[in-house]
C-alpha cells in the first residue's frame, strides 16, 4: 500500500520535473533554432552558448509586477485569474497516460513499478487525454473574455473556433490506430507496433496510415496554437491575442503551458504513429538497462518532433483565418475519415 | 477519521451532488451569460466526477469530451460573438412561461419521487463489476458500453444517430442565409 504510494509519488515527481525543466530547454532550443534558421546568432551571452538564458528569463518573469487590467472586477476578475491556472493544470495533467518506456516487470523496494507511465491502471488511456485536453481551450477563452480587451476577446473567439474544428480532425485521425490496436491504452498501442514487416520495415502505424499520421500532426499543430496555426495570438493583428493583458508569472503560465503541450503532442505523435519506445530489433528488452534504453529511444524520438515543431514555426508563414477554417473542415476531416475507412477495409480483408 | 473512511463514498457523492446542483442553480442565477455558461461547465464536470464515482469511466470521459470540451465551447463562442447585454434586475424573465415552468417542475418532482421509490436514489446501485461485464467476463468499462450499444441496443442506437443527422441537416438548412423560401417556392437570392 505505502510502497505503491511512494512509487507513484516518485513517478509523478520525475515526470513533472522532466516536463517543467523541458520548458526552459525548449525555449532555448526555440531561440537558438530560430536564430540558426534566420542566420542570426541568438542568445549567446549568458552561460555557454546562451544555455543559462532561460534561467535569467525565469527570474525576470518572476520578479515582474503582476497587473490586472482596469475594469476587471468581481466574477470577471476570478475568471481572469483562473485562466492561466487552467492552462497549466491541463497541460501537466494530460501527460500522465503517456507511456515513456518498456517495463519488463521491474521492481522497486520489492514492488512492481507497474510500467513507465504515471497512471497505468487508467484503461481510458487516450480518451482521458482527449477529454482533459479539450478543456485547455477554456484557458484561452476565459483569458480572452476576462481581460476586458478587444484584442484578447478576438483571440479567445478565434481560439474556440479553431480548437473545436481541429479537435474533430485530431480525434478522427486517431480512430484508425485504435481500431488496429483494439484498445484505448497507449501501452497496448506501442506494443502493437513492436516488430517488423519483412524483417526490416518497422511495424509503425505511420506506414499503413500515412494519411492519418499527417492529419494528426497538422491537427496537433493547430491544437497547440503553433505556427502556421497561431491565429489565436497573431501578433501582427491582435497584439498577442488572449494573453495581451497578462504579465509576470501569469503570462509565464501560458508560456509554460504552450511548451508542455508541445512536449505532450510530440510524445503522442511518437506513441501513436512512430512506435513509441520501440526500434526495429529493440521492442521488449529485459532488466533495468533495457528499460533505460527504451526510455532513451522514446526521448530521442520526442526530441526530434520537438525540433520539428521549432523547424516548422520558423519556416512557414501564418494562415489567414478563412484558409485555416477551410483547411480544417474541407480537407482535414475528410482525409481523417478516409484514413479510418482505409484501415477498416484493410482490416476486413486481413491485411492489417 | 474512522467515520470519514467508512463513509467515504457517501460523503463524496453528496458533496459532488450538492456542487452539481449549486452550479446548475448558478446557470439561471447569474446575470451575465458568460458566467452562466461557466457555471454550466462546472455542473458538467461535477456530473463527470459522479460518473467516475459510479465506475462509469467511459461515460465520464465522453461527458467531458463532448459536453465540456465541445458543446460548451460552442456556447461560449456564440455568446461572445453576439455580445449579449446584462439583464435588467427588474426584468421578469419567465413572463407568460410560468405554466410551462410549473409543468417542468412537477415532472422533475415525479422523476425524483420515482427514483426514490425505486430505491436508486443515493450512492446505492450495482457494483463496479456490473459496468465492466462483457459476455460474462470482466473487461473494461469502454468494452462493456460498446458491447451493449452495438449488440443489445443496436437498432435504437442507429435510430438515434439518424435522428441526430436529421437535426443537424435541419439546423444547416435553417442557418443558410440563401435558403429562405418564398411563398411561390422560389429562392430569395441566387
Amino acid at each position: 500500500m505505502w510502497v505503491d504510494l511512494i512509487v507513484t509519488v516518485i513517478k509523478v515527481l520525475v515526470v513533472s520535473t522532466v516536463l517543467l525543466t523541458g520548458v526552459p530547454i525548449m525555449v532555448w532550443v526555440e531561440r537558438r533554432g530560430s536564430a540558426m534558421i534566420q542566420d542570426r546568432l541568438g542568445p549567446n551571452r549568458v552561460g555557454p552558448m546562451g544555455l543559462l538564458q532561460p534561467v535569467v528569463d525565469a527570474v525576470k518573469l518572476m520578479t515582474k509586477e503582476d497587473l490586472t487590467p482596469e475594469g476587471v472586477t468581481g466574477t470577471n476578475r476570478f475568471l481572469y485569474l483562473l485562466a492561466p491556472a487552467i492552462a497549466l493544470v491541463v497541460a501537466v495533467s494530460t501527460f500522465i497516460v503517456v507511456p515513456f518506456g518498456y517495463d519488463p516487470g521491474l521492481e522497486l523496494f520489492g514492488h512492481a513499478i507497474g510500467g513507465f507511465v504515471v497512471a497505468p491502471d487508467l484503461d481510458l488511456g487516450i480518451l482521458y487525454l482527449f477529454a482533459v485536453g479539450s478543456l485547455g481551450v477554456y484557458a484561452l477563452v476565459l483569458a480572452g473574455w476576462g481581460s476586458n480587451n478587444k484584442y484578447s476577446l478576438l483571440g479567445g473567439i478565434r481560439a474556440s473556433a479553431q480548437m473545436i474544428s481541429y479537435e474533430l480532425a485530431m480525434v478522427i485521425s486517431v480512430v484508425g490506430v485504435l481500431m488496429v490496436t483494439g484498445s484505448f491504452s497507449l501501452d497496448d498501442v506501442v506494443l502493437h507496433q513492436a516488430g517488423t514487416w519483412f524483417g526490416f520495415i518497422p511495424k509503425w502505424n505511420v506506414i499503413p496510415q500515412l494519411i492519418g499520421a499527417i492529419t494528426f500532426m497538422v491537427a496537433v499543430f493547430a491544437e497547440t496554437n503553433r505556427l502556421p496555426f497561431d491565429m489565436v495570438e497573431a501578433e501582427a493583428e491582435l497584439v498577442v491575442g488572449y494573453h495581451t493583458e497578462y504579465s509576470s508569472m501569469r503570462f509565464a503560465s501560458f508560456f509554460m503551458a504552450e511548451y508542455i503541450n508541445m512536449i505532450t503532442a510530440s510524445s503522442l505523435i511518437v506513441v501513436l504513429f512512430f512506435g513509441g519506445w520501440t526500434l526495429p530489433g529493440i521492442a521488449t528488452p529485459g532488466g533495468w538497462l533495457g528499460a533505460l534504453a527504451t526510455i532513451g529511444i522514446f526521448a530521442a524520438k520526442v526530441a526530434f518532433f520537438l525540433w520539428f515543431f521549432v523547424w516548422v514555426r520558423w519556416t512557414l508563414p501564418r494562415f489567414r483565418f478563412d484558409q485555416l477554417m477551410a483547411l480544417g473542415w474541407k480537407w482535414m476531416i475528410p482525409l481523417a475519415v478516409l484514413n479510418f475507412l482505409w484501415v477498416g477495409v484493410a482490416m476486413a480483408l486481413g491485411y492489417l | 477519521m474512522e467515520f470519514l473512511t467508512a463513509h467515504f463514498v457517501e460523503i463524496m457523492f453528496y458533496t459532488l451532488a450538492a456542487l452539481t446542483v449549486a452550479s446548475a442553480v448558478g446557470v439561471v442565477a447569474f446575470r451575465n451569460p458568460v458566467h452562466s455558461a461557466i457555471s454550466l461547465l462546472a455542473s458538467f464536470l461535477f456530473v463527470a466526477a459522479l460518473f467516475v464515482m459510479r465506475h462509469a469511466e467511459f461515460l465520464a470521459a465522453v461527458q467531458v469530451l463532448v459536453y465540456a470540451g465541445g458543446i460548451m465551447v460552442l456556447f461560449l463562442f456564440v455568446i461572445m460573438l453576439v455580445n449579449v447585454k446584462r439583464l435588467d434586475p427588474e426584468q421578469v424573465f419567465l413572463s407568460g412561461k410560468a405554466p410551462a415552468a410549473v409543468a417542468a417542475g412537477v415532472l422533475l418532482g415525479a422523476l425524483i419521487a420515482f427514483g426514490y421509490l425505486a430505491g436508486s436514489l443515493g450512492p446505492v446501485g450495482p457494483g463496479p463489476e456490473a459496468l465492466r461485464m462483457v459476455d460474462g467476463a470482466v473487461a473494461g468499462n469502454t468494452e462493456a458500453v460498446g458491447w451493449l450499444l452495438y449488440r443489445q441496443y443496436l437498432v435504437p442506437f442507429e435510430v438515434v444517430s439518424v435522428v441526430l443527422l436529421v437535426a443537424m441537416i435541419g439546423a444547416i438548412i435553417f442557418g443558410r442565409r440563401d435558403a429562405g423560401l418564398e411563398e411561390g417556392g422560389g429562392r430569395m437570392e441566387q
